[in-house]
């Protein structure tokens, strides 16, 4: 648990932790059942439609307004967004 | 409340001049007010709706009568809509106003559709219940005690109460189907793919699908009409020519065994009377297999968690969203504003995500979970092969008490709700859901399943179906909020 809150950025009071804890028990007994079908030679689906990634020229076609994106910024300055000190 | 009428009617009623764009949309207005403690709404925007009318009244007087001007829509709250806020129903975005419209809101816009206001949803479109909205739980119109379904709860509870005539959704494993269902209305979820995802909050981006709610068929075809094509701002949007209309033939309907061995009689008695009725139009109905049906959930809930915890990791509390005041460092910043910002069963999901993508689980799970997949979608393909549309429950009981489901209840039983919806999702298919008739009193759904961008096929037979029944028009006495 402690290392998926850390891989996820999460952290939990207590209460939430002990109700997590159980519940992702049940949730990995629920997907296990998946775990008796025959795959062998199977290829994942990873989209439904067999769709492939389709590119685009190189090109701008359409650029956002800086300050108007930035309203929703909890913190920001001159164009840049603030967070904690990470270099001393 | 009287009947407000269907999306048709309405636009008709404005092409003949019967009535004022201004005159609906206040009267729509006004519902939603009388109407606010089924919680319907998040957002309601009464100002710029009115506007709206007016300019589309003058535009009719002008012009005549175009696309869906002047028509009433709400939105689900996960499409971002420009200058108005959308939350998500997340407290992590309780304050976020998009820059931008989503590609569906842009395309009604320019059809001419009056934007009245944002509907409820669960968190971040995660339920099957409309429980884990930040903004409170939604009501069921038909018994205020009862769940409307989820996660596009808010949207099938406005047209179930007439506040609306129609709505937008989003279905990743049902979300617009079930609530349909549970609310006694129309819901279709088009072929992944066929209606753009551009500015829709993503959720899980290989399922996610936004679709047309309303209270017919018939209507649900004119919103699709609106809403489909080719986008190339969504690189997953399909380049397919749009819904034909094609003209009524007689058709082999499919009956999956699987998903009618656990349905209680009370849900099965309407869904087999369904059957007989089509029979009687001349389809034909007959049994076919899905072998693979029972594996459904439990690799949805492995695809979806698992997506879902990659997408949600873009909330950072830094760009946009919730951010945790007095932050130690960097760290604790992420970590708060997550943690503050993010609901249970957010947290539920991301973990269960997570879990499943870790080093050495990868692929026992997701691996897994992608390769059973295809045996899924292979099942229906198979069964395309002998029959033009399936026919199943859209849900396994009628909607539940608030409550029955959330607040401490092993989340696996929720989950379970959602069997006859998950494998259409996750094979990329088109799915209508239309009320067939009730269960002590709550409507009960049925589910019609097509091939890929068979939409058509669904509609057609959903509209011979309500041509011959009156469920789709009946309505609940909502009681007026105190």
């Amino acid at each position: 648990m402690e290392k998926l809150l850390r891989l996820s950025a999460l952290s939990l009071e207590t209460d939430e932790r002990s109700l997590l804890q159980g519940d992702l028990d049940k949730i990995v007994g629920l997907i296990d059942a998946m775990q008796s079908v025959d795959t062998r030679g199977v290829l994942p689906l990873a989209h439904p439609l067999d769709g492939t990634q389709p590119l685009r020229a190189d090109a701008v076609t359409e650029s956002v307004d800086r300050d108007r994106l930035q309203r929703n910024a909890p913190r920001a300055r001159d164009g840049l967004y603030l967070v904690p000190r990470v270099v001393e | 409340m009287d009947n407000l009428g269907t999306l048709t009617g309405i636009r008709d009623a404005l092409g003949a001049k019967a009535a004022s764009s201004v005159e609906i949309v206040r009267d729509c207005i006004r519902r939603i007010d009388t109407a606010r403690h089924v919680n319907a709404f998040i957002t309601v925007c009464e100002e710029d709706a009115l506007g709206h009318a007016a300019r589309a009244d003058a535009a009719i007087a002008r012009d005549g009568m175009r696309g869906l001007l002047g028509v009433p829509i709400a939105h689900k709250d996960i499409f971002c809509t420009d200058g108005v806020r959308t939350t998500c129903a997340s407290r992590m975005l309780e304050n976020f106003v998009s820059p931008y419209d989503a590609t569906v809101v842009a395309r009604l816009r320019a059809a001419g559709a009056v934007m009245v206001g944002k509907t409820n949803m669960d968190e971040f479109a995660m339920g099957s219940t409309n429980e884990t909205s930040f903004f409170g739980p939604v009501a069921n119109p038909w018994d205020v005690g009862r769940v409307p379904g989820g996660s596009s709860g808010g949207s099938a509870a406005a047209l179930a109460a007439g506040l609306v005539p129609a709505a937008t959704g989003t279905d990743t494993g049902g979300s617009i189907r079930q609530p349909a269902a549970f609310c006694g209305v129309s819901g279709l979820k088009p072929t992944y793919g066929r209606v753009s995802r551009f500015g829709m909050v993503a959720f899980a981006s290989s399922l996610d699908q936004g679709g047309p709610m309303a209270r017919s068929a018939a209507d649900l075809r004119l919103l699709l009409h609106h809403m489909e094509g080719h986008d190339p701002r969504d690189s997953t949007s399909a380049d397919e020519a749009p819904t034909p209309h094609a003209p009524q033939r007689t058709m082999n309907v499919g009956i999956p065994r699987e998903y009618w061995a656990d349905l209680g009689e009370d849900v099965a008695r309407p869904l087999e009377e369904a059957v007989e009725s089509l029979r009687r139009l001349g389809h034909r109905c007959h049994e076919v297999s899905l072998p693979h049906t029972a594996f459904a959930v439990p690799v949805y809930y492995v695809v979806a968690s698992a997506e879902a915890s990659t997408n949600l990791s873009r909330y950072d509390g830094v760009r946009y969203g919730h951010r945790a005041g007095e932050p130690a460092d960097l760290d604790d910043l992420y970590r708060r504003s997550r943690s503050e910002g993010f609901g249970i069963e957010v947290k539920r999901r991301i973990l269960t995500g997570t879990y499943t993508l870790s080093v050495g689980y990868y692929d026992a799970y997701y691996g897994q979970a992608q390769r059973v997949r295809r045996l899924i979608r292979q099942d229906f393909l198979d069964a395309f092969g002998q029959v033009d549309v399936l026919l199943t429950p859209a849900t396994p009981t009628p909607a539940p008490a608030l409550g029955a489901l959330t607040g401490g209840v092993d989340p696996t039983v929720m989950y379970k709700q959602d069997v006859y919806t998950v494998p259409a999702s996750l094979a990329g298919l088109p799915a209508l859901s239309i009320p067939c008739g009730f269960a002590d009193g709550l409507p009960v759904g049925l589910q019609l399943i097509g091939p890929h961008f068979a939409e058509d096929r669904l509609l057609a037979l959903g509209e011979a179906f309500q041509r011959e029944t009156d469920w789709h028009l009946r309505t609940p006495t909502v009681p007026e909020a105190a």
